[in-house]
């Protein structure tokens, strides 16, 4: 690093090539073949084409929804790999090195919770959120849809450095969070941690940019009379959460920003030594981190809400409360992230202060689990697979509530820091919470998107492997935590941790299982697409307005913007027989595909790359890339295409049969 | 699909300018929370000095008033900018933009030769946790005007092919709220980096 000498390409070399263990380079090998495979593919079957014009330039927030959600299923199963790696680590590591070496090992835990959250869980709801606000809304689409573009390939470069560190060099061993000193330059000489800043900073920028788009749809493109209180509860949630992302996602940029200064630059925000700070990464870095836990649950619980109501068949019980709950815990998500470092040392107070807030934010939290329940009460409620992850979300949870609740109290804290009981305990509020809330939109919007059903029978095979395989892998994790099982344990001595470890390798397997039912359930489907079909829009009885329009829905959503009433806009229609007005209608304009999104993303792929082998010439040029394009881009005035009123005409009133009262649930 | 090109009617597209607006100042509400947590960084930084000098030792009240001066100026004539963009008056928006660069690369140019020479006697951003934190901070800032002067050149091209539209007039307001809001952040960080040590 010190050299004095030009090299053309930085830090790179030949010994970046992962050939230090069969395992990481059989890794590389997959991640470079599935590459190639894909490429292959897309090339034997002549798709580059419309893949382009279709998909990649497009600027239609349901397309970027699907591609969001796209790369979240394949980092899914990637971060899945790591997962259930470590557990066959754990399982057979007694007494032994186990079949991973250390160094190895840690990197796959640190890739796992990465991936995980960067870009599983975060392209996931971005997907989710693009597909379903608009439509919500009455909107035609989010208020700035070449953003939405670009934000989707900072995601996606982000997504892909994360890739390629498996290639080239070797991943961050520093956790998901981190931490210096351990992560800085001292003791993290290599270009792991550098890979990880620059994964996390590009898609950071991306997610402010989503943050943006979507507070201003909801504030401005909901149809006339939707008012605050008019919203469904998703569209409340995903206000929320956004408005938490444009608070939060500064503290992550400055401090993993402040954690790369130290590492290119030699500043000394976190070291040791020459006065830096350490506990100061550790606050900014959890300033954005507990908001972020609400950042991807909230929407989650939105879902669960549409969800509840929609499968109960009768409006969500409570809907003012379920707001407040929601605006609550956005704002006292920023008062409790010091729970995260009880242990540092601070005063009784502020630790008792920071436990209290804890505690208060369980509280809105429980209000909703009554709000979901007292929703099914009295009501049908029908077993659609987004009601089993739904139904599976509630039980689970609470049990998760419970341990974080145990967790406030700073004392119990001490006790547990760094066990297993704390991994047990976020998985239990993230797997739930997060992933089942996820997976039930992606089951709940899919006919929406693609105009057919997804397979119920899988579906459910899926459900139960997933929520089986949960327990059997976490619930040990609670126990081996008491014992005092330390987190991140590469091997160990202590037989009595074996027995744990292997149940929790069962439900791993299980949970395989669970994530190749529902890879079979998006091919079984595929093939029945013409028995599952979703003719009338509407296939499960739904109650907003995303229902009342075809499936998959025309370029423009909305052939007439739908004026609204009342919560619940779809229902209040089919109960007053309304039939859709099928006469005046206007010229549409909708954006042009634009290819700036891809370009931006590409170079801020290679830039990032450049700043972590250091090659600076390149990063320069690309820098200069960037502005450029943005500057070029600034000359060009927006195009739309004008769809005539007559086309639009055309294909509503072809559309099935719209609105119809009484259309029965599937 | 026709793939016609179309002109918004006026009322559709001042509409949309209104949540360009809004989206800018969601944006600039973002990236004061970025500010004030390197503020609150550099306050708790502030006193660790280490083996370094001190900000009393190496802060120059004659630079620094310079600095501020040409800031404070730039920010008047970018406002009196933005008065004659809404006025229609495309030559006089771009000369006081143009005005409001070249003040705006003074403040870079002196703030480069601050910077520059404090690593050159050896104070640079690793010599300390203070000078880690001071650099950082101040270099943001000088990251922002210097976006904003590569924006004011932009506009200043744009607007001499296609005169004042309302596309450009809303740009143009948007970069000078963007730089009232730099001014603000340099006038925190003159009061609370500089001041404290040159009075001190």
């Amino acid at each position: 690093m010190n050299d004095t000498g030009f090299h053309l390409l930085g830090r790179l070399t030949i010994d970046a090539l992962p050939f230090y263990s069969w395992v990481a380079a059989g890794g590389a090998m997959v991640t470079v073949l599935g590459g190639l495979g894909a490429i292959a593919f897309v090339t034997w079957f002549g798709l580059w084409k419309p893949l382009w014009r279709d998909w990649m330039t497009s600027l239609d927030h349901k397309r970027i929804g699907v591609m969001y959600i796209v790369l979240a299923l394949i980092m899914l199963l990637r971060g899945f790999v790591d997962a259930i790696m470590m557990r066959v680590q754990q399982a057979m590591a007694l007494n032994s090195e186990g079949y991973l070496p250390a160094d190895h090992f840690e990197q796959i835990f640190s890739s796992h919770g990465t991936i995980m959250i960067f870009f599983m869980a975060m392209p996931f709801l971005a997907g989710l959120l693009n597909i379903a606000l608009p439509l919500q809304i009455g909107a035609r689409d989010v208020a700035f849809p070449l953003l939405n573009s670009i934000s989707f390939y900072l995601s996606a470069a982000g997504a892909g450095l994360v890739l390629i560190s498996l290639v080239l060099g070797k991943f961050s061993t520093a956790g998901w969070s981190g931490y210096p000193p351990y992560s800085g330059l001292e003791y993290s000489p290599g270009v792991g941690v550098d890979y990880w800043i620059w994964a996390i900073l590009i898609s950071g920028v991306g997610s402010t940019l989503s943050a943006i788009n979507f507070t201003v749809t909801i504030m401005c493109k909901r149809a006339p009379g939707m008012k605050p209180m008019r919203m469904p509860i998703f569209t409340w949630t995903a206000l929320c959460s956004s408005i938490l992302m444009l608070f939060a996602f500064p503290a992550l940029t400055v401090a993993v920003g402040l954690l790369g200064m130290d590492r290119t630059f030699g500043s000394h925000f976190f070291t040791n030594d020459s006065g830096g700070n350490v506990m100061n990464y550790m606050n900014l870095f959890w300033i954005w981190g507990h908001p972020e836990v609400y950042i991807l649950i909230l929407p989650a619980f939105g879902i669960f809400s549409e969800v509840a109501a929609t499968f109960s068949s009768k409006k969500i019980f409570g809907y003012r409360s379920l707001v407040y709950a929601t605006m609550v815990i956005a704002v006292l998500s920023f008062t409790v992230w010091l729970h995260h470092f009880f242990t540092m040392g601070s005063s009784p107070n502020v630790n008792a202060f920071f436990g209290i807030m804890t505690m208060i934010i369980a509280v809105p939290t429980g209000v909703k689990v009554f709000n979901w329940i007292f929703t099914m009460y009295g009501g049908r409620v029908r077993y659609e697979t987004p009601m089993l992850w739904t139904l599976g979300f509630m039980m689970m949870f609470v049990l998760g509530g419970i341990s974080g609740v145990l967790l406030a109290i700073p004392p119990v804290n001490y006790m547990t820091h760094n066990t297993t009981f704390l991994v047990a305990h976020f998985h239990n509020m993230i797997i739930p919470g997060v992933l089942f809330g996820y997976l039930a939109g992606y089951m709940y919007w899919f006919p929406k998107v693609f105009g057919f059903r997804l397979d119920h029978k899988w579906g459910v095979r899926a459900f139960w492997f997933w929520i089986i395989g949960f327990i059997l892998a976490f619930m040990p994790l609670y126990a081996t935590g008491l014992m005092g099982m330390p987190r991140r344990m590469a091997h160990y001595f202590d037989p009595e941790l074996q027995p744990m470890l292997i149940l929790a390798l069962v439900g791993a397997v299980l949970i395989l299982a669970g994530i190749l039912c529902l890879a079979i359930q998006l091919w079984v489907s595929v093939k029945k697409r013409e028995e599952l079909a979703d003719t009338t829009g509407d296939p499960w009885d739904g109650r907003t307005l995303e229902w009342s329009i075809s499936s998959p829905p025309p370029a423009y959503n909305f052939a007439r913007i739908p004026e609204v009433y009342d919560r619940d806009p779809f229902t209040e229609w089919k109960l007053a027989g309304r039939k859709p007005d099928k006469s005046d209608y206007s010229d549409i304009s909708v954006p042009e595909n634009s290819m700036l999104g891809v370009y931006l993303g590409a170079v801020a792929f290679a830039f990032g790359f450049s700043m972590v082998w250091q090659i600076w010439w390149l990063a320069v040029l690309c820098g200069l890339a960037i502005i450029g394009g943005l500057i070029v881009r600034s000359f060009v005035f927006d195009h739309e295409i004008l769809i005539p009123a007559e086309t639009v005409a055309l294909a509503d009133q072809s559309a099935g049969a719209g609105p119809v009262e009484g259309s029965q649930p599937a | 699909m026709s793939s016609e090109a179309t002109n918004n009617s006026a009322e559709i597209f001042s509409h949309h300018e209104d949540e360009v607006q809004l989206g800018f100042w969601l944006f600039l509400m973002s990236d004061a929370v970025l500010f004030g947590l390197l503020f609150a960084t550099y306050a708790i930084m502030a006193g660790n000095i280490a083996e370094g000098p001190t900000g009393t030792e190496i802060f120059d009240l004659f630079n620094l008033s310079l600095q501020t001066a040409l800031l404070l100026v730039s920010t008047l004539t970018i406002a009196i900018a933005s008065r004659h963009a809404m006025l229609g008056n495309t030559k006089g928006a771009m000369f006081w933009l143009l005005a409001s660069c070249v003040l705006g690369a003074g403040f870079i140019a002196l703030e480069l030769n601050e910077l520059g020479g404090l690593v050159l006697a050896g104070n640079g951003p690793g010599r300390s946790g203070f000078l880690s934190a001071f650099f950082t901070l101040v270099s943001m800032h000088g990251l922002h005007v210097s976006a904003g002067i590569i924006w004011g050149v932009t506009l200043v091209l744009q607007l001499s092919r296609e005169g004042v539209s309302s596309r450009l007039l809303s740009r143009i307001m948007r970069l000078t709220y963007f730089w009232h809001f730099l001014d603000i952040v340099w006038i925190g960080v003159y009061s609370t980096i500089y001041l404290p040590w040159i009075m001190a």
